[in-house]
């Protein structure tokens, strides 16, 4: 049974009086109010995912002598241009690609950057220049100027990274929703929170651990009673990965009323012999995503649905030593969607003969340019707001 | 004038200057006057116990290694860093030396390094120590010099000619003046031209690499010279500024997060004047009469750190699989030694959000009852507690796996096993009782004190101090 079967059996068209008791009191989405509700998933490939062998530009002669062994031959890619070519692995990705679902836009990054992991995901999470320190991401500072509850932007993972993180309200970290619920629903937890009322709280550091408790008590309930109303069943594969795609599948069909999903995957760092295992990783991904469009179709949410993937840095051009790369600058940032404005590929390919000082790739886009035409363009608020200053905007979406 | 201190101010001082007391020290710290208890704290920690580790194979030269063993080398790189971690923590347990631990501990955030290299991150830990109670600016030259921060913020490649400004500009924002305090983009680029050549041999000693400095004139805050490193760092010590910043940072850790202007004078001026003497500092915090004052007290939100060694301390934890102590700190943000960049953990509030917050409302269940907090109220149902029973067995079962950790409860319990419910309170929790928190434990039964203690641990509120 899909959702709207499910809801119009249950609750509309039985009215009010039978809602079942878990839904009520509940904030969620009616069909009719879900469609057109945005929505936004960023996942980051962690450890610097090398761009150049993801979508490859497989006519350039400098990428094949600069990577005599681990460069591409164009029999084992996916051809997108003459000079371009998706890495075999992504197979769902060029199926969107072909449907006009995908955007590819090259030389992102930021000036004097950074090629440590630690401070360049830093970098990308808060949106901040390569010397400024910022203690809020950029998702929370949207959570901060445009949000009421925690629940608004989730993350489908064990912790809470820094971009969800705002001065005044945070993401909610999640895996598992049943595990969150049991742990906040344990008798002295429940006991605590029905006993303590947020209006009593104050500003300080009491104030706000109570504040948080309570906020993970009902965010930890509205997730876990709303997301029962739709089970996927669609396939996915069975990597973690995969199955965090399918709970924020889960969530967003269910109708939670968040904006901002993040997710990601890791192990990207492929210093040595890197291409079995960035194909594998590659694959990992290709597969995950296209189960989870296909879900997002299947329910008629994929038109409502963002989903932006990004790493923190790119790769050096030239191979090193152990058939692998090192940490680089300027990549690549897929953009896939149902209702992209500019479909393909987006600006100019990386210029392969005009590397900086270290033989990395030049940005000629800024990250928060995204980050900007995102929250104005697609989500639909003030992003100077959020990111503190003005950054051009694109046209994909 | 020698005034005495009451129990929660006792308990106050522990915290902040260690992780807390235990009830057999504090009735014994009755006995003292306030001089004297802190006198005992800077005494304790006069003697300096290095840390210590064993690196084994990583004192090779990679260079005489096959590629095998290299990458042995680099496994058991990332060994032994976790090792570090376990010894420090170990230490920062079991010392007696507790202030000097905590000061180190201070500074670990503040000259925050992220190393690969487990013999660099110790080395630099060592320095911090032999300085921590003596003086800053002998432990500002001597870590700006060391293998860990040349490494850490690229000294080593800024050259003449070809500088590398990292370091120049975090000596300035992070480490002495702050952010945008009195300083410009020129004097980074000229400080930046005068640490060139700065450098550490093969044994980690530094060396100052002539033909890589740049021995021209520079200008910095406004002073004209040939400078080198060294003129910089002594440059900078002379600005008021850098007393002021890290008297700033110091009562924002030991005492408050709002400072009050009065008393961040008051300190500034006896610490620039002491020429960076940090006992004369601290020990003028802690002899001062604000420093006990109500509102200073309960209100800082713990580190993880100071989570998990307030609990471990006093209950003796075994762990069975150390690992799980690395583990517990990733999940709540602060790993010792693997800080998030160079402007360190920003701390307070920034400790908390929905997933760390429940693991640390959960710790002391986890570390102390394999994850059970036994809840009896007083009326209690004999269906309910038949379900909260089958449910607790099902926790249990998924702990018991997990974190392994065997607590003392023996010496824990001496001299509280005939204590009041309040008393018990007023020990274990140091910040007052929130509506909440009074209306459950007042339906609590304190008979069981083990179960009631697990349950006072498990309040917001002891995730204060």
């Amino acid at each position: 049974m899909d959702r709207r079967d499910f809801l119009r059996q249950s609750v509309f068209a039985s009215g009010m009086a039978l809602v079942p008791s878990f839904l009520k009191g509940m904030e969620f989405l009616t069909p009719e109010q879900l469609s057109g509700y945005k929505n936004l998933i960023i996942i980051q490939l962690s450890g610097g995912n090398d761009g150049l062998n993801s979508i490859i530009p497989i006519s350039n002669d400098i990428y094949h002598r600069l990577r005599p062994t681990i460069s591409k031959k164009a029999t084992e890619t996916l051809k997108i241009t003459d000079d371009l070519a998706f890495n075999n692995n992504l197979k769902e990705l060029r199926e969107l690609y072909d449907l006009g679902e995908v955007s590819i836009i090259n030389n992102v990054g930021y000036p004097n950057p950074n090629r440590s992991h630690f401070r360049s995901t830093d970098i990308w999470q808060t949106a901040s220049d390569t010397n400024q320190y910022l203690s809020s991401g950029w998702v929370g500072r949207y959570l901060d100027a445009n949000c009421q509850h925690p629940y608004q932007a989730i993350e489908v993972d064990n912790s809470l990274s820094l971009s969800m993180k705002g001065k005044k309200l945070n993401g909610i970290a999640v895996s598992d929703p049943n595990q969150l619920h049991r742990t906040t629903r344990e008798p002295f937890f429940n006991s605590l929170a029905n006993n303590t009322k947020e209006e009593m709280l104050n500003e300080d550091n009491q104030g706000y651990l109570y504040k948080t408790m309570l906020e993970t008590h009902s965010s930890a309930s509205y997730i876990y009673n709303t997301s029962k109303i739709y089970k996927t069943n669609v396939e996915y594969p069975q990597s973690s990965f995969a199955r965090n795609l399918k709970t924020i599948a889960d969530f967003i069909i269910s109708g939670l009323k968040t904006r901002v999903y993040y997710s990601s995957l890791g192990g990207f760092d492929s210093h040595v012999n890197q291409l079995n295992s960035q194909d594998r990783l590659l694959n990992t991904y290709s597969e995950a995503i296209g189960s989870l469009v296909k879900d997002l179709k299947k329910n008629d949410r994929f038109k409502d649905t963002l989903i932006l993937t990004f790493s923190e840095f790119g790769r050096r051009v030239k191979q090193n030593g152990s058939h692998g790369t090192d940490h680089g600058a300027a990549n690549n940032v897929i953009a896939i969607g149902g209702s992209l404005k500019k479909t393909g590929v987006y600006n100019e390919l990386p210029n392969l003969s005009n590397l900086d000082t270290n033989g990395d790739l030049k940005y000629t886009v800024d990250f928060r340019s995204i980050y900007a035409t995102v929250l104005n363009n697609w989500l639909e608020v003030n992003d100077r707001q959020v990111l503190g200053n003005y950054f051009k905007k694109l046209s994909f979406v | 004038m020698d005034t005495s201190l009451t129990d929660k101010q006792i308990q106050h001082l522990y915290w902040r200057t260690g992780f807390g007391i235990s009830a057999p020290e504090l009735q014994k710290a009755r006995e003292f006057s306030k001089k004297e208890i802190v006198n005992n704290l800077f005494s304790e920690s006069r003697q300096k116990t290095k840390l210590l580790l064993d690196f084994g194979a990583l004192l090779k030269d990679p260079r005489d290694l096959s590629r095998e063993e290299r990458k042995e080398l680099r496994k058991l790189r990332n060994q032994k860093l976790l090792e570090l971690n376990i010894v420090w923590l170990k230490q920062l347990t079991e010392t007696k030396q507790v202030l000097r631990e905590k000061m180190t501990l201070f500074f670990h955030n503040h000259f925050a390094v992220r190393l690969k290299s487990p013999r660099a991150a110790l080395h630099l830990n060592n320095i911090i120590r032999k300085h921590a109670l003596e003086n800053f600016g002998d432990m500002l030259m001597e870590v700006s010099k060391s293998p860990a921060m040349l490494l850490f913020l690229n000294n080593r490649q800024n050259r003449k000619n070809n500088p590398n400004e990292n370091f120049a500009r975090e000596v300035m924002e992070l480490f002495t003046l702050g952010r945008d305090n009195g300083y410009t983009e020129e004097d980074i680029k000229e400080a930046a031209r005068a640490f060139t050549g700065w450098n550490f041999n093969k044994s980690g000693s530094f060396v100052f690499r002539q033909k890589h400095h740049d021995f021209g004139s520079k200008t910095i805050l406004g002073k004209t010279g040939n400078f080198k490193g060294e003129d910089v760092i002594k440059i900078l010590l002379e600005q008021k500024q850098t007393a002021k910043y890290i008297t700033e940072k110091i009562y924002q850790y030991f005492v408050n997060e709002k400072i009050k202007p009065t008393h961040l004078k008051e300190l500034t001026d006896t610490f620039y004047s002491s020429n960076y003497n940090l006992e004369i500092l601290m020990k003028k915090i802690f002899m001062s009469n604000w420093f006990y004052e109500s509102h200073h007290i309960g209100i800082k939100i713990k580190s993880p750190i100071e989570l998990i060694i307030g609990l471990s301390k006093p209950f003796c934890i075994k762990y069975k699989d150390p690992k799980v102590l690395i583990y517990l700190q990733r999940k709540m943000n602060q790993t010792l030694f693997l800080p998030p960049n160079v402007a360190g953990w920003p701390g307070g509030k920034s400790w908390i959000d929905n997933s760390t917050l429940m693991l640390r409302l959960k710790l002391a269940s986890v570390t102390l009852n394999d994850g059970v907090i036994e809840w009896h109220d007083i009326d209690n149902m004999e269906a309910t507690t038949m379900m909260r029973q089958k449910f607790y067995e099902k926790i249990k079962s998924q702990m018991q796996r997990r974190v392994k950790a065997t607590p003392n409860w023996e010496n824990y319990l001496v001299s509280l096993n005939n204590k009041k419910k309040e008393e018990l309170i007023d020990f274990i929790l140091q910040p007052k009782l929130s509506y909440g928190a009074k209306t459950v434990t007042n339906t609590l039964d304190s008979k069981n004190t083990k179960n009631f203690i697990i349950e006072l641990m498990s309040l917001p509120e002891y995730q204060l101090c």
